[in-house]
This record gives structure tokens, sequence and C-alpha cells, in this order.
């Protein structure tokens, strides 16, 4: 058998599976985006979909929301993941916890931790009947709006609990991978601790950590139940708005739902070609 | 390496103490809901502590038994497909350079980026017309979208490692096709593939949307029964599934840690999501 047949036949389920599933399902729901679509007669292709939605202030509305919540989100994990790294690479007590729960974070469905955000931080609360007991506040009206909120804070806790374990392996991973010798050397040519910080480590790291971010962005911009659970009803997230499109029993909204959800995929697309060009360079680097 | 200043020492435990209680919090609650009676607000602890909500969680009433069961067959299921491809196709990203690889993996790496949501709209329409929709085998295959792409990045990162030599010399030395593979490869695999298996099947376990849109609302999983419970407010029940629903992941870790470190870690929270 030839090296190339084999290589084929080796690829060949895998990328059936993955073909058909994901890019197959990806196309019909183009196609239908298009308002091509047996049950709803022979309509030729038509942009009616993608006008309605550039002119539908309720979807500009989600789309600004998805894209808050997933900026600071991003943003904050990147940050606070770091940190963590820079932290759990030195001895200190309790760091041997810290990483158990590390990993065990890892591991929990995001459906948990929102319920568990929700069980915290709403009105009536963990935290709401904590400041009741130091008289902080009278009833659970006066505890701040910190789920189903306009900033869409909880929803944004989520993903900070969820994502900073994950940035932070990663950036664990290659400092580890690293080595010590690139700060030392710094040092000993007169570096300060932040200075080898700032213009030695955090450049090295910065290609993964930047991947990693891409993947959570696209997550976060993905995610459904969590913005089902914890979001305001409007504006709501825009995969909250695109499942709800889906099952409207007017068949006329499937283009829309199909759209929106299109709109979703496109933004992360051009995250996985950021991803590929930041890893490229991290390998070149 | 030198000695760190006191000041940044106490900076570290501190914030080491901040990181641990904050990666703990969000979890206690539904503890300590699963076994309250009576928790109203004020009150920082339950009037009281019971079983109910256990005893309830684990009674036909509830659905939640079956819903362990459907989660368990669909995600036992989707690994086992998952390892089937993916190994092949790992050995094929690992072991060879060919023309197109970089696409191959783009293509392969896009679904794990990618979220569900766009394909599983489209595959709803073609389930639909198959009968797939609001059916196990649906979700089963849907399910693939996220574990195929995992098991096989996985399996590529495995077989990096892999001398194809051994296994010419077995072959000269008189070894089968299949003594080859179970005496030669499979050892040498078998670290990547329990890992890699097992965070699968919690890529599949960790499933919310795209159980929905392909089960339509008719396979409950453990994920769909947590989230009507949670959005009717059942938080006693609600705690004591969510308790149930994380015990797999923390039973996966136990069992991979020794397999956990450096590089492997990062391609695993890379990837199981």
């Amino acid at each position: 058998m030839s090296d190339r047949l084999k290589i084929a036949l080796l690829l060949a389920p895998a990328l059936l599976l993955v073909g058909g599933l994901f890019f197959g399902g990806l196309a019909v729901g183009v196609v239908r985006s298009l308002g091509v679509s047996p049950a709803l007669g022979g309509a030729g292709p038509t942009l009616a979909a993608y006008r309605t939605l550039l002119a539908d202030p309720e979807f500009l509305r989600s789309l600004a929301l998805s894209l808050h919540i997933s900026v600071i989100s991003t943003a904050l994990a990147a940050i606070i993941g770091v940190a963590a790294a820079l932290l759990l690479r030195r001895t200190f007590v309790g760091r041997g916890v810290a990483t158990v729960l590390f990993q065990l974070n890892l591991t929990v469905p995001h459906l948990v931790g929102a319920i568990g955000i929700l069980y915290l931080l709403s009105q009536s609360g963990l935290v709401a009947r904590a400041a009741h007991g130091a008289g902080l506040i009278g009833g659970p009206a006066d505890f701040p709006p910190l789920t189903h909120d306009r900033w869409a804070i909880g929803i944004i806790l989520v993903y900070v609990w969820k994502e900073v374990p994950f940035i932070g392996i990663v950036a664990l991973a290659q400092m580890q991978a690293l080595g010590e010798d690139w700060e030392s050397v710094a040092r000993g040519l007169g570096a300060s601790r932040w200075q080898a910080l700032r213009h030695v480590l955090l450049p090295l790291i910065l290609p993964g950590v930047l991947a990693a971010s891409v993947i959570v962005f696209a997550f976060t911009f993905g995610a459904y139940e969590i913005p089902a659970l914890l979001g305001q009803s409007y504006p709501a997230a825009l995969p909250v708005l695109a499942w709800r499109r889906f099952t409207d029993p007017d068949l006329a909204a499937r283009p829309e739902a199909m759209a929106t959800a299109l709109v979703i995929a496109l933004l992360s697309a051009a995250m996985i070609w950021a991803y590929v060009r930041l890893v490229r360079r991290g390998v070149r680097a | 390496m030198e000695r760190s200043p006191p000041l940044l020492r106490s900076v570290r435990v501190l914030s080491g103490i901040l990181l641990i209680v904050w990666l703990v919090l969000p979890l206690v609650p539904l503890v300590v809901w699963s076994l309250a009676r009576g928790w109203r607000y004020p009150d920082l602890l339950p009037d009281a502590w019971t079983l109910r909500a256990w005893d309830y969680a684990l009674s036909a009433q509830s659905g939640v038994l079956p819903a362990l069961w459907t989660t368990l067959v669909v995600a036992v299921c989707a690994t086992a497909l998952a390892v089937l491809v993916g190994v092949p196709a790992g050995r094929a990203l690992g072991l060879h350079a060919f023309r197109g690889k970089a696409l191959v993996e783009i293509a392969i790496l896009a679904p794990v980026i990618v979220p569900g949501i766009a394909a599983s709209f489209g595959l709803h329409a073609v389930f639909l017309s198959l009968g797939l929709t609001n059916g196990i085998a649906g979700v089963i295959l849907v399910h693939l979208i996220p574990t195929v792409p995992y098991m096989t990045l996985v399996m590529a990162g495995g077989f990096a490692n892999f001398d194809p030599g051994f296994e010419a010399q077995a072959r000269s030395l008189g070894a089968s096709r299949w003594q080859t593979f179970r005496h030669v490869t499979l050892p040498a695999i078998r670290p990547g593939l329990i890992v890699g298996a097992l965070f699968a099947f919690l890529v599949s376990w960790s499933q919310y949307l795209l159980t929905l849109v392909i089960g339509g609302g008719r396979v409950v999983t453990l994920p769909i029964l947590l989230f009507n419970f949670a959005s009717a407010g059942r938080n006693d029940l609600t705690g004591a599934i969510a308790v149930l629903y994380v015990l797999p992941g923390v039973v996966v870790l136990i069992l991979t840690a020794r397999h956990l470190s450096g590089r492997s870690a990062a391609l695993v929270a890379g990837l199981g999501r």
C-alpha cells in the first residue's frame, strides 16, 4: 500500500464525520439562512434574513452585549490567569491545594458554575445574606443586581471562574517548558524582577496565552446555557436570541435564526484564523 | 534561584488564599442547598440539615436516574466512536508529513473552536428528514462534533513521540498485524489514549446545547434536567443534581492525575471543553 493511500485511509473516517456533521451542518445552515427551504416553498436564495438582522435593533443590541461579555471575560481571564500561573510556579503555603483546585475546576461543566454563581450572587444569594448579616443591606432589593443584570456581571464572573484555570494552566505549562534560564540571564545582566518579567518572560509566553484567549473568546461568544440562566431577557446574548428564533413556532423566523447562528460561527472562524497565525508565530519564535 | 523578599512572599500567600477561596466559593452553595431544609433569606445557614433532596433525586419520580443513564450511554458511545476514528486519524497527523496537512489540521481544529450552535441548527434540518431528531442516536452523532476532533488532536500528540520502526521490527520477527498492534503500538500510545478517552467522555458529558437542539427536549440528559430544575427554582434538588453531575470529572481527574503534567495538561485544558 502506498503511503499516500495509507494516510488517506487513516484520515478518512474522522474527516468524513467532521466534514459531514460539522461542515455539512454549517453548509445547510448557510442555505437555510438564504431562505431556501422545502418547508417555505420554492423561494430563491435571498439575503433578506441578513438585511432584516442588520436593521433589527434587538439583534444589534444582542451582538453588542455578546461582544461586551466576550471581550471583558477574555481580558479578565487572561490577566488573572497569567497572574495565577506566576503565583503557582513558586512555592508557597497552599500551592498544592490551589493547583488541584485549578485542575478540578477544568472538569466542572459551565452549567454547574453558572448555577453556583447564581446561588452565590443573586439578590437572595449567599453574599447578599452575608451583607445582611453584616448590617450592610436591609432586604434583598438593597443588594446590587449581579445576576440578570444590565452589565452581564454574573455571566462574566462565571466565565472568569471557569477560564482563569484554563489560561492559567496553559501559561504555567509554557513557563515550565521555558525554565528559569531566560530570566536568570536577564537578572544577571542587571534587570529588576519587574523588568525580567515584563521584557523577558511575558513576551515569551504571549503567543500561547493569546492562542488560549482566542479559544476563550470564541467559546464565550457562542455558549448558550450560561447567558440563558444568568442573563436579562432583553437584550439577550446572541446564542440565546438565536435559540429563541430557532424555536419560534413561526417558521418564517428560521432563516433569521440560522443567520444569527452563522454570525456567531463567522466571528469564531475569524478567531481560528487569528489562532493559527498566533500558533505559527509562536512556533517560529 | 534567589530568595524572594518577605513582602513578596506574603503577597504570594495572600493571593494564594484569595485564589483558593474564589475557586471553591461558587461550589459551596450547591452543596449546602442539597443538604438544606428551609434555607430562607437572610439566614446564612439552613435551619436544619436533611437528605430529603438526595432521597428525592434518587427516587423514581425525579427522573434523575434515567437522565444519568442517558448521559452515560451517550457519552460512552460518543467516546467509543471518537476513539475508533480518532486514533487512526491521530496516527496520520502525528507520524506523517503530507500535502494538505495544514488544511486537514485546520478542518479538525475548527469544530473545537467554532461554537456548535450554527452547525447544529443546520444539522437539525438534515436529521429531521432522516428521522434522527428527538432520539438518542442523533444526539450521539452530534456529540461526535466536539469529541472526534478532540480525540484526533490528543492522539496526534501521542503518536508524535512514537517510533513506527518498532512495529516494523515486530513484523519482521514474525508478529501478526494484531499482535504488533496489541503488544507494540498499544502500550506506547496507552497514556494518551486513556487521557484522551476520559476527557472526550467529559466533553460529551458537559454538552448542553447540542443535546437540546438535536434531542429536542425529548432526550433528557443530566444537564438538561439540571437546567430545568435550576430555572424552576428547585434549589435543593438542583444542588443535589449538580453535585452528582460534577462527580465523574473528579473521578477522571484522580485517574489521570499521574498522566497530567506540563504540556499534556495544557493540551487537555485546551480541548477539554
